[in-house]
């Protein structure tokens, strides 16, 4: 079932300059050429009965009901199928055209039943709908003859139940699995009356290929395909626009409410950038918001070792900081400081930021970006002047050419890799650079042309080596290079890639993937002509990450693809609000709108607007506050959102530091690894508690709305101001919006954004100010902000982690799709059905050398620890190469990573891992060190 | 703080300039990185370190020493 309150047009929206004019039941109607007569009516309010019709879909022409009458053509035209002609004169009710549609539903009912009362979805779907509409009241047709209700309900998925006897084939199931999410998951099996909608091959929707995207529950027309929630709760009274809390595609979702009970969360059909489409994490994954585990009062205690005791929001904010300016009097001003949290709002990162510079007087602040895109910040303002994706996710369908690399999207980024695939089954080209066979190599009408199975590490001498053939084939496209870029800097690159070191031959070896794939895959790139780069963190979490992030600039540069639609750099952000806690300032050397802390002018604004003095110089990053820790320097930090006992590499050298500090303040929705370190815990609020905006990674700003009471009380971003006044820094406000007014303010690339216009428009993408008052869908158009493209020497550069006799494998990491980064949510819902335990991929010939059998536990050492979890083995990895990913606790895949990390940025090498692998009878233990006293919760 | 991590870190920098033909350029990259991007306790620590000399253990490239020594 679609939103309560969404309108459907039946057909999809067509784009043309080419304007059609006719009448339907008298009235005139204008549409763009392409448009169906059922679309035309429904724009002029004229409401054509339909069942197997949706504006999400492509007409099908199937269910008869929507026929209607055309002057001067014979028989009744289905208006779904039928496309407007100019001068076209429509009928949508006659005498005729209500007997018949009234026959057609009788037929429809005759299996089904008519009484609404007995509608699963209260009768609220379509179907009942449609019986209504066309009159239907009773049905002539016995029940006692052949039908379909006897046949068993598929209560297979933990989220929705699908009931065949519901069922009227419409397909609109099937098609929104094909067409919207490329899964091709659903059929039609049996002939005539025998036919159902089958999952798979006759299988139940749990065994199939079915993701749980939930678009066939959103587009089933009756009560076959139902939310479970909606079975127990009832059908929702009314509907908030809000944003999806999990990846950076940022979708906008419709919470739907009973009373103050969420019912379901339905995708936008309206909203970008999903367009209507979700993914089983943001359409389901959403009951941990109330899970009992959910930390409802605020908690202090003296010391790690001693039981929580829980307190008066007053009493533990007046000990937080109490205690910071205890050890802030004691050690020193840069003492002390606090991390951000991409999972938080726009608005609450802005506030810790500003709490640590202007309450604490240092700029000691970090985010979690530290250790996932940190580089592409940096690279992509180094070469192009702002440290953003340059493109819409929209822009992916005008491609020719797309190259994924150090990307899953299937897994990590499913609605908008549901449009990129929808883009590669009309055509475009695809390049696959990865260690892993991901899915998207060869998966259901789409296959790689090139496939570049690399080994980990060697992604920068790859990308040389692409443009080492861009350069010495005479690909370049030199026009865009002398008007864009700068040319000094471009020769010095020219002279510097086109050296033999860099031919696709010469690293041929280091790579491990063939001269002529790297060839043919550079030149597919180089005449693309719209070729787009999507990456991830298999890009950027290396030693040379951000050298990756500048050689991927230079491919597109010296190929023109920049600075227009279905070209640019893209990296696709692995939390919702990566992209936006670095642009409101939350890195410790940049205030919002990424500049330097250093720059007077700037920083007098600051100054202006906060009242308070400010720290020209840069601040500690994550890692190197755990160093200071060590170090005796640096002793109490305020942490919102983030778990970085189980996020950071080197679990042991990130729990030693936070041992060693004075004063920890957690503040999350759940306890977690982090707070078994620290001494003040605050409860968090999830995104349906609080308002607020992300930003997603196409810089999209889109509100967050609150659509239930934060469970402990307050929202986030009163409990910072609360916690900055009892600091004795005075921190006001009566609403998210005013700390949005302020960062606009401040801000220039936020200067046109209030919540005014993002009421208006629905959603803004930065920049936006008086250059760009809507905001700006492609960045880099005619010029790149920086003035002239920049070309950098991205000298390939091994890491220091080698494999040895010792550590013979490489481990690499990613997640899965309906597991999240750590799992503090996901493990807290039915996604676990699908995913219960981290394993290790591990190839046939590895396993064999080593006598594992699929699903025997293994120990996987490395130079930092070791871990122990179930093999999985797979031809999708390579020899040599071991993979899996870190969503639970109890397997502490950061364990055994190291220390490494990017040149620039202190990013961590999650990517690369020397380790062994042997079969074990160890099993899994919690591997984030304890406490020396373990830490149970008391009540007082 | 740790000054094997320090140097490393500043060796890691050295290493990405390093390509850069000209010499002074790279000298002056590296320097401006540290200034941008470390805390002032870090880099008190490294000049420090860089002030013991090219023979101080742990090594810092020469590059990234003198470097780090236009900073004082």
């Amino acid at each position: 079932m679609l939103a309560i309150d969404d309108k459907d047009l039946g057909t999809p929206e067509r784009k043309s300059d080419k304007l059609i004019s006719l009448e339907v039941d008298g009235r005139t109607v204008e549409v763009p050429e392409g448009t169906s007569v059922m679309r035309a009516a429904a724009l002029a309010d004229i409401w054509i009965p339909k069942l197997c019709a949706s504006d999400l879909l492509e007409a099908f022409g199937s269910c008869r009901l929507c026929l209607v009458e055309i002057e001067g053509r014979n028989g009744l035209p289905a208006s779904c199928t039928t496309l407007a002609e100019p001068g076209m004169r429509v009928r949508t009710q006659s005498q005729r055209l209500t007997k018949l549609r009234r026959n057609v539903m009788e037929l429809y009912m005759s299996d089904h039943p008519l009484d609404p009362f007995e509608c699963k979805a209260g009768g609220k779907c379509e179907l009942h709908k449609m019986a209504q509409a066309v009159g239907l009241d009773h049905v002539r047709y016995s029940s006692s003859g052949r039908n379909h209700l006897t046949l068993p309900v598929d209560n297979s998925n933990p989220y929705f139940t699908f009931d065949p006897t519901r069922c009227i084939l419409c397909s609109r199931c099937i098609r929104a699995c094909d067409e919207r999410q490329g899964t091709y998951a659903l059929t039609i099996d049996g002939r005539g009356f025998n036919s159902v909608i089958s999952p798979g091959q006759h299988q139940h929707y749990s065994e199939s290929e079915c993701v749980s995207c939930g678009a066939c529950v959103q587009l089933c027309p009756t009560d076959a395909l139902m939310e479970k929630s909606v079975l127990e709760t009832g059908p929702a009274e009314r509907a908030v626009i809000t944003t999806c809390g999990y990846c950076g595609v940022g979708c906008s979702f419709k919470a739907e409410l009973r009373g103050d009970q969420v019912v379901r969360m339905v995708p936008n059909k309206n909203g970008l950038p999903n367009f209507g489409h979700s993914c089983v994490k943001g359409r389901f994954a959403w009951g941990y918001a109330t899970h009992p585990d959910r930390v409802r009062t605020p908690m202090i205690r003296k010391r790690i070792s001693d039981p929580w005791q829980e307190v008066s929001w007053e009493e533990a904010l007046r000990y937080a900081a109490s205690e910071l300016k205890r050890v802030q009097a004691k050690y020193g001003r840069g003492s002390i400081g606090g991390i951000t949290s991409s999972r938080c709002t726009n608005e609450e990162a802005y506030l810790v930021q500003k709490l640590v510079r202007a309450g604490f007087g240092n700029n000691n602040v970090d985010t979690c970006a530290r250790v996932c895109h940190s580089p592409t910040g940096y690279g992509l303002k180094a070469a192009l002047g702002t440290p953003a994706g340059t493109q819409d996710f929209d822009s992916v369908r005008a491609s020719d050419v797309i190259m994924v690399i150090g990307a899953n999207p299937t897994e990590g980024h499913p609605v908008f890799a549901s449009i990129m695939k929808r883009r590669l089954r009309e055509g475009a080209h695809l390049i696959v650079v990865d260690p892993r066979r991901i899915e998207l190599v060869r998966m259901p009408h789409v296959e790689a042309d090139y496939f570049l199975q690399l080994k980990p590490g060697t992604n920068v001498a790859l990308l040389n080596a692409m443009s080492h053939v861009v350069v010495t084939e005479g690909l370049a496209k030199e026009d865009f290079i002398r008007e864009r870029c700068d040319v000094r800097e471009y020769e010095m690159w020219r002279e510097f890639i086109v050296q033999k070191r860099n031919s696709p031959e010469s690293v041929e070896q280091t790579t491990g993937v063939p001269a002529e794939s790297i060839r043919g895959a550079a030149r597919l790139y180089a005449k693309g002509p719209n070729s787009a780069i999507y990456y991830g963190l298999g890009v950027t979490e290396h030693s040379q990450g951000t050298t990756a992030v500048l050689a991927m600039v230079n491919l597109a540069m010296v190929t023109g693809n920049l600075g227009r639609a279905g070209v640019g750099i893209n990296p696709l952000r692995g939390q919702n609000n990566v992209q936006g806690s670095n642009d409101v300032g939350s890195f410790p050397h940049e205030y919002t709108g990424y500049r330097h802390v250093s720059d007077p002018q700037v920083r007098a604004a600051f100054e202006r607007e906060w009242g308070v003095k400010l720290d020209p110089e840069p601040g500690l990053r994550i890692p190197n506050m755990f160093d200071a820790a060590l170090d005796g320097s640096f002793k109490g930090l305020y942490v919102e959102g983030e778990d970085i006992a189980q996020s950071d590499p080197n679990s042991q050298h990130v729990a030693e530091a936070l041992a060693a500090m004075e004063i920890v303040i957690v503040h999350d929705i759940f306890l977690n690894e982090t707070s078994k370190y620290a001494h003040v815990f605050l409860p968090g609020s999830s995104f349906l508690e609080k308002d607020g905006t992300f930003t997603n990674a196409e810089r999209r700003i889109s509100r967050v709305r609150k659509v239930l009471p934060p469970l402990a009380g307050m929202e986030d971003w009163e409990v910072t101001c609360a916690l900055a006044r009892a600091f004795g820094y005075p921190m006001n406000y009566s609403h998210p919006s005013e700390i949005m007014d302020e960062l606009a303010r401040l801000t220039p690339i936020f200067a046109g954004v209030s919540y005014g216009k993002l009421e208006r428009l629905g959603s803004v993408q930065w920049p936006c100010n008086d250059d760009a008052p809507d905001g700006t869908a492609v960045m880099h158009v005619g010029q790149f902000v920086r003035g002239k493209g920049r070309f950098m020497l991205t000298e390939y550069i091994p890491t220091e982690e080698r494999t040895s006799p010792r550590y013979p494998l490489i481990l690499t990491t990613g997640r899965v799709l309906t597991q999240y980064n750590v799992g503090t949510q996901t493990r807290r819902t039915k996604n676990v059905t699908w995913y219960a335990e981290d394993r290790l991929e591990i190839h046939p010939h590895d396993a064999e050398q080593r006598g594992i059998r699929d699903n025997d536990w293994v120990e996987v050492s490395s130079r930092a620890g070791s871990i122990v979890l179930r093999a999985e083995i797979t031809d999708r990895m390579q020899p040599g190469v071991v993979y899996t990913t870190f969503h639970y606790p109890e397997t502490g895949a950061n364990v055994v990573t190291t220390e490494n990390s990017d040149w620039a940025t202190n990013c961590p090498e999650y990517k690369v891992t020397a380790v062994q692998v042997l079969p074990t009878t160890r099993r899994p233990e919690r591997r984030v060190p304890e406490p020396a006293h373990h830490a149970e919760m008391s009540h007082q | 703080m740790d000054i094997h991590r320090l140097v490393k870190m500043a060796n890691d920098i050295g290493s990405f300039y390093e390509a850069l033909p000209d010499r002074s350029e790279a000298i002056s990259s590296i320097a401006t990185h540290l200034k941008n991007f470390w805390e002032p306790r870090m880099r008190r620590e490294i000049i420090e370190h860089a002030r013991q000399g090219a023979e101080a253990t742990p090594r810092l490239k020469e590059l990234v020493r003198e470097a780090i020594l236009t900073l004082e």
